[in-house]
């Protein structure tokens, strides 16, 4: 299973451990409750939770943090290394000089120069104390003596030294510093957000150099290798959340269902592994940040109208396919009933510009993610097997047109062309 | 449950009974254990199928528990079974397959871990009537690749690689052909002994 995101340069996407592992990681801090570290060894582990560290560092069903992922990526396929402290093949000779050394400047403690799929860019807004407890975390867990695998990318980008270039041009060593003109939690949201995060490894575009500019940050971009569309945080006609409810901001986050919409694809996992551990105090404070990103931004979607005669045939054989497929959940209305099943009237994410999430979710179907919030999630049914293309493209953009709603309207090979994105 | 399982339904059919695609097996009645090993090994990449994969990636394995025990209890009932499209001389051979095995080539009878009715036996053991030619035969095969995987020691995959692809054809088809039983309920637990060592199925 490999499904990888590319982020700024290729961010792994992560996967998530088993629930074994996750059970094994509560009791093993509990058991050191007499330690003097214990309470650091906590904050950390809560600490890689906010950065998901797991999600590459740990293949689905294999041993925590021994690394081995492989993240495929424009450029080649990378592996995501050993953070065990074992140490031969881990981080068990590091000093916590070398650790801030790596999360800060994005520099291995020989001075090498790492590939930005490890989001550097992100956590080198983690402060120094926070990076501690991190390490003290890693330290805690079982070494695992499992060798880095080679990285095998194309030729030129086997070259470390490009690195150097793509830093110029991409990376701004420094850690957060805080807006006086902001409140403590908008501060505490846009440290996590902007930090531990590192949410603009997806929601920005990337260029053509696997870079994201500081000036579009949070402006969402296709996710490469992923075909899936990580959607602006700063516009409110895609996912800015400048008329949500800081209570379905932080539902959505925490429990990855809120009464505005649900997450799915790559957003799943990251709610998954990590979202869904934090406090109720940290999500709130993601969630004013967030909120912020899309305040000013205009409300509503302003998309072309649907052509009147492409469209009256477009919609007909939508709202019979809507009708016979669609409605009983998601209501004759677009209503919905959520948290269970989501609104389509009025809901962001099916209306973007960018028509690839709603076509994919129309394929594929999909679950939220199973958290604590949310232990029970329902599901989406695939629809690939039983819908043509034709009638994939007209419910699409009868969903995308209708009650209220103004989206583009969305073609037939659109929908072909997703029929073979990666699902895994 | 059914609601939250709407996702299963879309291939699997409303009540877990299979439909007519050749690939989407029946999930009703088999046994909890055998449905709970499958989902956790879609979740983890052991058994590949892309669109398996990505439904159960993010699900928690007590909801995974709780999915298998869900179509483990219901009986809907089967559709009637399909007709052979072999000769009767392979449906023959699968029939002796199927129910003697051959011991020269230490080949165990399916019955003797599948059950005398083929219906599975609890744990996790799964049943094996009900189902199409096409999916037994691509599940044989996958065994045999690698493409479908279970905790070693890996049974299937021993037995898989002794059958030639005639002999999957013919087992294959027989087991297609057979009706669905009145009660499809698997065996106990131990109710019998079995001839080989199975990760996922240890032996008393």
């Amino acid at each position: 299973m490999s499904r990888v995101i590319l982020r700024c340069n290729l961010r792994g996407l992560v996967r998530i451990v088993g629930a074994a592992a996750v059970v094994s990681i509560a009791i093993g801090s509990a058991g050191r409750a007499d330690s003097p570290d214990a309470a650091l060894i906590q904050k950390g582990e809560y600490l890689a939770r906010a950065g998901d560290c797991i999600a590459c560092h740990t293949n689905p069903g294999d041993k925590l943090f021994a690394g081995g992922r492989p993240m495929p990526t424009p450029f080649g396929t990378i592996y995501s290394t050993n953070v065990t402290p074992d140490p031969q093949t881990g981080i068990g000779a590091w000093s916590a000089d070398d650790f801030y050394s790596l999360m800060h400047r994005g520099r291995s403690p020989d001075g090498g120069l790492i590939y930005p799929v490890m989001p550097f860019g992100s956590y080198t807004k983690v402060t120094r104390q926070d990076c501690d407890a991190i390490f003290a975390y890693l330290r805690s867990v079982p070494p695992v003596h499992q060798p880095n695998r080679e990285n095998q990318l194309r030729f030129p980008y086997d070259n470390r030294a490009l690195i150097l270039g793509w830093r110029t041009l991409f990376f701004d060593e420094g850690e957060y510093k805080p807006d006086p003109g902001k409140s403590a939690e908008w501060n505490r949201g846009a440290y996590l957000v902007q930090g531990l995060g590192h949410c603009t490894m997806c929601h920005s575009p990337i260029n053509a150099l696997g870079g994201t500019s500081e000036s579009r940050a949070f402006e969402g971009g296709l996710i490469p290798m992923q075909e899936w569309y990580a959607p602006s945080l700063t516009s409110n006609k895609e996912a800015g959340l400048g008329d949500w409810s800081l209570q379905d901001i932080s539902e959505l986050l925490r429990t990855g269902v809120s009464r505005r919409g649900a997450v799915y694809g790559p957003m799943a996992e990251v709610v998954y592994d990590s979202l869904q551990y934090l406090t109720d105090a940290d999500t709130r404070a993601m969630a004013i940040y967030l909120k912020s990103l899309g305040e000013g931004s205009p409300p509503g979607v302003a998309g072309a109208n649907v052509p009147p005669a492409v469209g009256s045939l477009l919609m007909a054989l939508g709202k019979t396919v809507y009708d016979a497929h669609c409605a009983t959940c998601h209501g004759a209305a677009g209503e919905g009933m959520p948290p269970a099943y989501p609104p389509l009237a009025g809901n962001q994410s099916i209306q973007m510009s960018s028509a690839v999430n709603p076509i994919r979710m129309v394929l594929n179907g999909g679950l939220p993610p199973a958290t604590s919030g949310n232990p029970r999630p329902y599901g989406m049914p695939p629809f690939a097997q039983i819908l043509s293309d034709d009638e994939v493209a007209a419910v699409v953009t009868y969903i995308r047109s209708s009650w209220g709603n103004l989206g583009e309207p969305v073609s037939a090979a659109q929908a072909n062309a997703l029929r073979s994105a990666p699902l895994d | 449950m059914a609601a939250r399982l709407e996702a299963c339904a879309a291939c699997h059919g409303p009540d877990g009974q299979g439909t007519d695609n050749d690939y989407f097996p029946r999930l009703a009645g088999k046994p909890a254990g055998y449905l709970f090993n499958q989902l956790l090994a879609f979740k983890q990449g052991r058994r590949r199928y892309p669109p398996m994969n990505y439904l159960l990636e993010y699900q928690s394995d007590t909801y995974l528990h709780e999915i298998a025990a869900y179509f483990a209890a219901i009986r809907p009932a089967a559709a009637p079974p399909s007709v052979p499209t072999v000769s009767d001389a392979v449906l023959a051979h699968g029939r002796d397959l199927v129910t003697h095995g051959e011991s020269g080539r230490g080949l165990p009878a399916c019955v003797r871990c599948h059950g005398p009715k083929l219906t599975g036996m609890e744990p996790a053991i799964p049943g094996l009537v009900g189902l199409h030619a096409s999916y037994i035969s691509a599940q044989l095969g996958a065994f045999r690749y690698g493409t479908r995987t279970a905790i070693e020691p890996d049974c299937m995959q021993v037995v898989a690689a002794l059958l030639t692809e005639q002999d999957v054809s013919a087992v294959a088809a027989y087991l297609a052909s057979l009706p669905f039983p009145p009660d499809p309920s698997p065996l106990r637990k131990g109710s019998q002994v079995t001839p080989l060592p199975c990760g996922s199925e240890p032996n008393p």
